[in-house]
């Protein structure tokens, strides 16, 4: 039954102390002073905007855009709670969950933003360095602490890379933006390879975890997969030898052009060997006492991470066979929206944020404070945010996965289409976006809509779809089996599609544009076209990368450019 | 320009020598093209270098236990190279003069500086020591260890900032 001790930390996240709350209450008050600096004009707009982004606060299209930390992707009910509040109190009544496991919210005034940040401290949540050219939210598995297939919980390193970056001294005037990413199973569900470092830890021998350490890698205008640079970095040399990256990286990385400023460049300049030369020079030069991560201070972190409470499996499993058995569409979502549990007798749902002809990661406050109370019903009072813009509950009791399946479809929350087609990543898009081309919302709605048959859905099988509204590539299009990237044609929104592109397979890929860009409405249907090919070329039990890796990728380009 | 060192306000007695210029007696910072001429005065007061963002901190490794000041610029505010350089000094060449920087910083950074082993701070003619004051007090914990070796706070990396 219960422990007492543990049960009053949160379960899947570090629980703050009064020394983490009085932190966030200083930084409120600090960004508060920077507000009133910038309307008095004692700060110029120039300096200004890199502290607002170090707040999270962007200046968009229409208005602010405010986008908060979730680190590793892991709140609790009662933060989602406050987030629904700062979504009815403040925004247009709805959030939207990035593909860095944050939430945006999209209309918010620039002199409300120091109470939204007191708000959210209340929550013990900030917007600390989810903008700027500083160390951002450390992503991670969105099935960490449960997967049957994990090797170790990549959170606790997670949450101690987020307090070794909060307000780091020397790297929160980088080049550029930098993006940590990490993953406690041998399965890459976090893109490590797309990452300016890409952290896979696995048990070493003396039972302590060790690092593949990728560098490097990123989408973006220059598309790049990271190049590894430690195979075996011990557990005490973590914070070591990323300062060491990270000081090579504020010392050589270039300044003269925003466009070629990121890591991988640096590292491509260098060459990998280069580049590891230096990071070891320095890293050999280092004061490494100073840089220790000991044993004591991982556990320490560790014991301030609630673990859930696991119940005897008893008859669930069974149960659930029943339930599976007496309805079809419930075994669908069963099938598709679940992940195997470490712990008999549970599963990890996702539950998907992407309906039919839905905004892909928008979610209503009802819908946040629905999640929020299943959380509490169901799952240890823990949630996660994926990177593909979905929610997780990480630990539901088999027998409780059909009531769970009847509430989400009562709330548009149902969707049996996790890892299929129209489980879309998008970007904002030119709806909210100043840097993009292109709206990327309403084409990702409307191939929701064309796709939306649950059974085509099934037999066209896993497909990754990301849509990009412009080169930067937020939503990734890059790493999409199939990639939709927004461009101005002539001052028209245009699309571009690439093929082949892939974060989730041992091989990771790029995608390659197959040809010149087709309006919103050709687009559409020459992905359908394109699915139509494959559905005829594929051998039996072949996903969709695997043909388009087996056939390349000249039967789709003359299919999506047929002309009826 | 006024001098923020330890808080206070002070005279700055160091004389910037332009490139071209003959070298002065007295306290003098010279640009780093001009250090072996400056180790060549005879006793004629102390000297200093001026490293631009882009130089290395590496080629003053010989010239440093005759060094008594590292200025270090910032050309824009945004430019963060003279952290590193500044840690560099402190962690790996093992400098115990002043370092001191110039050019475009924001009293934002000051906390960050200090902690990279800065020890003072050219302000602008125009600027409020006020706010300085109050950016240097605005924390009372950071998150990880730095050069100025604080006390730890609590658990883990945290440290106590005063």
């Amino acid at each position: 039954m219960s422990h007492a001790p543990q049960s009053a930390l949160p379960v899947g996240h570090y629980a703050y102390d009064d020394v983490d709350r009085t932190f966030l209450k200083q930084r409120v008050a600090q960004f508060r002073d920077q507000v009133e600096r910038r309307i008095s004009g004692a700060l110029t707009e120039d300096e200004f905007k890199p502290l607002r982004l170090m707040n999270g606060l962007y200046l968009q299209l229409h208005a602010y855009m405010l986008r908060v930390a979730i680190p590793y992707g892991v709140l609790s009910s009662s933060q989602m709670r406050a987030l629904a509040q700062i979504a009815q109190r403040y925004d247009r009544d709805y959030g939207h969950f990035t593909t860095r496991q944050n939430i945006q919210f999209n209309w918010i005034k620039l002199e409300e933003t120091p109470d939204i940040l007191g708000l959210l401290a209340d929550a013990d949540m900030h917007a600390i360095q989810t903008s700027g050219n500083c160390i951002r939210n450390v992503t991670a598995d969105q099935f960490a602490g449960a997967a049957a297939d994990e090797v170790l919980d990549p959170r606790v390193y997670a949450e101690i890379l987020r307090q070794w970056s909060t307000l780091h001294p020397e790297f929160t005037f980088l080049p550029r933006k930098f993006k940590i990413a990490i993953s406690g199973s041998s399965q890459d569900r976090v893109a490590a390879r797309f990452h300016d470092i890409g952290l896979m830890a696995r048990e070493g021998e003396n039972g302590r975890p060790v690092f593949e350490v990728y560098v490097g890698g990123g989408l973006g205008r220059t598309p790049v997969v990271g190049v590894k640079l430690r195979d075996d970095l011990p557990e005490e040399d973590l914070i070591a030898y990323l300062e060491a990256i990270l000081r090579v990286y504020n010392e050589y990385g270039r300044r003269d052009n925003m466009y070629k400023a990121r890591i991988k460049i640096l590292v491509q300049a260098l060459g990998v060997d280069g580049f590891r030369d230096r990071v070891n020079a320095e890293f050999s030069a280092m004061d490494k006492a100073r840089y220790k991560l000991p044993e004591t201070i991982v556990e320490a972190i560790r014991s301030r991470f609630g673990v859930p409470d696991f119940e005897e499996a008893g008859n669930g499993p069974e149960k659930l066979v029943q339930q599976r058995k007496a309805d079809r569409a419930f075994d669908f979502w069963v099938q598709t929206n679940t992940h195997k549990h470490k712990q008999a007798g549970y599963a990890s749902v996702t539950i998907s944020c992407k309906p039919a002809g839905g905004i892909p990661g928008d979610v209503t406050s009802a819908q946040m404070n629905l999640l929020a109370d299943l959380a509490d019903q169901l799952s240890f009072g823990e949630l996660r945010i994926t990177h593909l813009q979905n929610v997780v509950l990480g630990h539901v009791r088999q027998d409780k996965l059909y009531d769970l399946w009847q509430v989400l479809e009562q709330n548009g929350l149902g969707t049996a289409n996790v890892g299929f087609i129209t489980d879309i990543i998008a970007c904002p898009g030119l709806d909210y976006c100043a840097l993009a081309n292109a709206r990327s919302i309403p084409i990702a709605q409307k191939l929701s809509e064309r796709f939306a048959s649950p059974d085509l859905q099934r037999e066209i099988g896993p497909l990754r779809l990301n849509i990009s509204g412009c080169i930067n590539a937020c939503g990734h299009h890059h790493a999409g089996h199939i990639g939709i990237l927004g461009v101005d044609k002539r001052g028209q929104e245009a699309f571009q599609i690439t093929l082949g592109g892939a974060a989730d397979q041992a091989e990771v890929s790029i995608g390659q544009i197959i040809g010149s860009a087709m309006s919103e409405d050709e687009t559409v249907d020459a992905i359908a076209r394109i699915i139509d090919t494959y559905l005829t070329v594929r051998t039996a039990g072949e996903s969709f990368i695997e043909t388009c890796r087996r056939v390349g990728t000249t039967s789709f380009k003359d299919a999506a450019y047929a002309t009826a | 320009m006024p001098l923020l060192e330890n808080g206070q306000l002070k005279d700055d007695n160091w004389q910037s020598v332009a490139d071209g210029a003959a070298l002065p007696s007295g306290d003098i910072l010279v640009p780093l093209s001009r250090l072996a001429e400056g180790l060549g005065r005879n006793n004629e007061g102390r000297l200093g270098v001026v490293l631009q963002s882009g130089d290395s901190v590496d080629a003053l490794r010989q010239a440093l236990p005759r060094l008594d000041c590292v200025q270090l610029i910032f050309p824009i505010f945004r430019d963060g190279r003279p952290f590193t350089q500044a840690r560099a000094l402190r962690e790996h060449l093992q400098f115990k003069g002043e370092i001191r920087v110039g050019g475009h910083v924001l009293p934002d950074q000051y906390e960050f500086l200090l902690r990279c082993g800065v020890s003072a701070v050219l302000l602008r003619e125009d600027s409020d020591l006020a706010v300085w004051q109050k950016a240097h007090d605005a924390f009372t914990v950071a998150y990880q260890p730095s050069v100025l070796e604080e006390q730890p706070e609590g658990f883990a990396l945290r440290r106590r900032l005063f």
